[in-house]
């Protein structure tokens, strides 16, 4: 088990500096960032000043030496936008995306694998039909449509819950979360049921597939005719079984929540890394995006580990050895 | 329904609160903003987005009101003492928020920190010491600044630069003022904290020298996508919004629950042509042959002019929220030209010089634009496109993001031409006057002088340049606005030099019993936004 956490983690450190090879080279490609940030009115020698504040008067390959040197002392570089080191800014942008991504993986596992255990268990029944149907629409409809719809719907129309931003706070361990007032919890509610949304419709379809599966194997048989109730032939024979595939996806989804949360965050304006990222993009700013890569590179490193030990903690079939794979 | 609260409450305060009339957060506005400043230090860039909530915190030496007009600061009065000294006499008995005393050594402080700022994304120099300005004090509320030739733009020069306390030492950039402990201004309001993509909050400044602001509190939350801020604004999450995107405008306009205002901004949209090089990339004969470049013949560019119907453009692609444009800057405006009008729409004026040109069928050409700069950009460039066909002109448009399209369109002078040859730009004029637009978009490129910087096209023309050169140095207004507009005359009338298509017009929404002053800077003031 050490072994094979030590090696992914090498594995790991190693996608981490191709990553960074890729993506710095890929940024300096595109445009000119001191295009975008200078006012219009600057003459040259502004121009040539600011170029070299940023360090952009050096050849590419030299900064990216400068860059890789400074990671390793922890300094992925300063935003070209607000001065201010790359990684202070995104981590002060964490919390409110695990949050958001937290809250809506949990909505999908309390919503979903309930709904999918129903359509697997009674496929025949008008409600499960229904399940399955809404389940389409959830994988279908564009977020960013329902995202609005929803604002419309809930916040315009009927007033119930606010339209956007991220509601007070209360500061713990030094991390401000939201869910834990009154008035954050009515301002996840919407982005986190549109992120959760595809992720529950996964969900359903998964266990669904599962239960139809499994509900035919003779260990489900031999759990009834062995007499066991039927809520502990579900909850306990038949779930174990079916959660594999389920965490899997869940947990390469969790990734996805968090990185590419973008839409839900620009439609919300959730203060998140999302929206972080799709702005640094927009006003080309580098350090910003290379860090925020490389973090979530590391984050899918993480996130992959951790399923894996999941797995052998599921099905004592799986046993992590030092795959050589 | 949804409580505003500054504490964090459970579910059971949450109800106690339904029941307690909200009378205090009657004095907050909530404004919901398309635009975040990158910093609150007011020398750190300058750029719309921070100079308009920087204008909330701080004061300057002299203001500019709603349509850019010069009115007094933290200056009472200003003078040219001779050809080459201006004085200032500046307001006693102003305070800085944290109490102490504004006086003279905090404009000197000001004027040598803002162009020295080390990590300013695009600085005041230009403002601060173009010109060559040495500042002076000659008593606590006096100033002196002499430049070694006449400088009429003193005071407009002066009215972009935020005056910070000289308490907060040489070494205090713009960290220490996001946190708040450096953000000390003498402006109307106070900041509270800003938490970046978040929220800002200000409080009412109760020494504000000059009228004081009606709302006590003020919160700022940036909202970037468009139908998001319309839709806070609907459900009454924020009561006040920027940037109302042109497509909704006659709809909203109907909606009794909200009130809308309008204005002209200092901003106009036009093409520059390449009338540098001698063959025009993009642009051949119809055949596809290399042909000498077009653009350089003065009648092609009135062809052009005059193929566009602006009237259209407006209507259909603007909703009717712009108005056409014959020169730099809109009705109203300090050195505008009374001569100049927009060029009427006249297809077959514009075919007959086309064939005097020597083009009697046209040419093949392709418009570059941005799709996320202004406002409906790719969508006027692709009318503009059609428009130039019509007349034999076969334009294909061509718009990309602005990050990277200002890149391949940027332009270093004689040796380093852009990459296209036909482009769509707009330019805000922040100094409310014509000499910044013709000084960087139609005079001779000269790294030296700090001329043409953005001369996309290249255009040259030493006699405009003469009299550009000779407004710049002339004190006297009147005499000062003849020769900006004759420079006017010369660059964009007699030379098409630019070919301005409209004035960007801004829209503010608020919910109905509010009003907002529109303000041809295009900034959003919560200092503006009053009962009706």
């Amino acid at each position: 088990m050490t072994v094979f956490i030590i090696r992914r983690l090498m594995q790991s450190a190693l996608v981490v500096l191709v990553m960074s090879f890729l993506v710095f080279t890929g940024v300096n490609i595109v445009g000119d960032p001191v295009e975008m940030m200078v006012s219009d009115e600057a003459d040259q020698e502004e121009r040539d000043r600011v170029i070299k504040s940023m360090g952009l008067d050096k050849p590419w390959y030299t900064q990216y030496g400068l860059f890789v040197v400074n990671a390793f002392k922890g300094d992925l570089g300063n935003s070209f936008v607000y001065g201010e080191p790359a990684l202070q800014i995104i981590v002060e942008r964490m919390p409110a995306t695990f949050e958001l991504a937290l809250v809506s993986l949990f909505m999908s596992i309390i919503i979903g694998i309930p709904l999918g255990v129903w359509a697997g268990l009674f496929p025949e029944k008008l409600s499960s039909k229904i399940v399955m149907s809404g389940s389409i629409l959830g994988f279908s409809l564009p977020s960013f449509w329902v995202g609005l719809m929803m604002i419309m719907v809930f916040a315009v129309m009927l007033g119930w819950l606010p339209s956007t931003g991220r509601g007070d706070t209360v500061e713990i361990l030094g991390i401000n979360l939201s869910f834990l007032t009154a008035d954050g919890l009515s301002h996840i509610f919407l982005p986190a049921v549109n992120l959760a949304l595809f992720n529950t419709s996964l969900v359903i379809r998964l266990t669904r597939a599962g239960v139809r599966e499994a509900v035919h194997q003779d260990y489900i048989k031999f759990a009834r005719a062995k007499g066991l109730s039927n809520t502990r032939v579900i909850m306990v024979h038949l779930m174990k079984n079916i959660m594999i595939p389920v965490i899997t996806v869940l947990g390469l989804e969790f990734g996805g929540l968090i990185a590419f949360s973008v839409v839900t965050e620009t439609v919300f304006a959730w203060p998140g890394m999302g929206k972080l990222i799709i702005d640094a993009i927009q006003s080309l700013d580098r350090p910003i995006v290379v860090a925020y890569l490389m973090i979530i590179v590391l984050v899918f490193v993480v996130i992959n580990l951790v399923v894996d030990i999941l797995y052998s903690i599921l099905d004592p079939r799986v046993r992590i050895q030092d795959v050589k794979s | 329904m949804y409580f505003k609260k500054t504490l964090a409450v459970g579910a059971l305060a949450a109800m106690t609160a339904i029941t307690l009339p909200l009378s205090a957060s009657a004095e907050t506005l909530t404004i919901g903003l398309g635009s975040e400043p990158t910093s609150i230090d007011p020398h750190y860039h300058n750029l719309g987005p921070n100079n308009q909530i920087a204008q909330h915190i701080f004061s300057r030496l002299v203001e500019q009101d709603e349509k850019q007009r010069l009115t007094p600061g933290l200056a009472t009065s200003w003078e040219a003492i001779n050809e080459t000294t201006w004085e200032f006499k500046l307001r006693k008995g102003v305070k800085f928020h944290d109490g102490s005393d504004f006086n003279a050594d905090d404009v000197i402080f000001t004027m040598k920190r803002a162009p020295a700022h080390p990590n300013a994304r695009s600085s005041f120099k230009l403002y601060t010491h173009g010109g060559g300005k040495e500042y002076k004090k000659i008593d606590d509320y006096t100033i002196q600044v002499t430049t070694p030739r006449p400088y009429p733009l003193m005071a407009t020069d002066l009215s972009t630069v935020h005056i910070v306390s000289n308490e907060i030492g040489d070494a205090t950039w713009e960290g220490e003022f996001n946190n708040g402990n450096a953000a000390i201004g003498t402006g109307p309001y106070k900041l509270v904290k800003w938490t970046k993509g978040e929220i800002l909050s200000l409080e009412r400044y109760e020494g504000y020298h000059a009228d004081k602001p009606m709302w006590t509190k003020v919160e700022i939350k940036p909202i970037k996508s468009a139908p998001s801020r319309l839709a806070a604004l609907l459900a009454g999450d924020v009561d006040f919004i920027d940037s109302v995107p042109t497509v909704d405008i006659s709809r909203l306009k109907k909606d009794p629950k909200l009130s809308l205002s309008q204005g002209v901004s200092n901003r106009v949209i036009y093409l520059h042509l390449d009338q540098f090089r001698d063959v025009a990339p993009f642009t051949t004969a119809k055949d596809g042959s290399e042909i000498k470049n077009p653009f350089k013949d003065v009648r092609v560019r009135q062809a052009i002019s005059k193929a566009i119907n602006r009237d259209l453009i407006i209507d259909r692609v603007m909703e009717g929220v712009a108005i056409k444009a014959g020169q730099l800057l809109p009705e109203g405006f300090f050195g505008r030209s009374a001569k100049l009008k927009p060029e009427a729409y006249d297809p077959e004026g514009a075919k007959k010089l086309l064939a005097e040109a020597g083009y009697p069928d046209g040419f093949k050409t392709v418009l570059h634009g941005p799709n996320d700069r202004y406002i409906n950009d790719a969508k006027i460039a692709e009318a503009i496109a059609q428009m130039l066909s019509r007349i034999g002109i076969d334009t294909t448009p061509d718009t990309m993001p602005k990050s990277v399209y200002f890149k391949r369109a940027k332009n270093k002078g004689p040796t380093a031409p852009q990459e296209f040859a036909f482009v769509l730009v707009g330019w805000g004029s922040g100094t409310g006057e014509p000499s910044s637009p013709l000084k960087s978009l139609l005079a001779t490129y000269d790294k030296e002088k700090g001329l043409g910087s953005s001369n996309r096209g290249l255009h040259s023309n030493l006699e405009m340049d003469k009299v550009l050169g000779d407004a710049l140095a002339t004190v006297d207004d009147a005499k000062r606005a003849e020769l900006l507009a004759k420079a006017t005359e010369i660059g964009i009338g007699q030379d098409v030099g630019i070919i301005p298509l409209h004035y960007q017009v801004n829209t503010w929404a608020a919910k109905k019993g509010l009003k907002y002053t529109a303000r041809t800077d295009e900034r959003t003031l919560a200092m503006g936004v009053e009962k009706e």
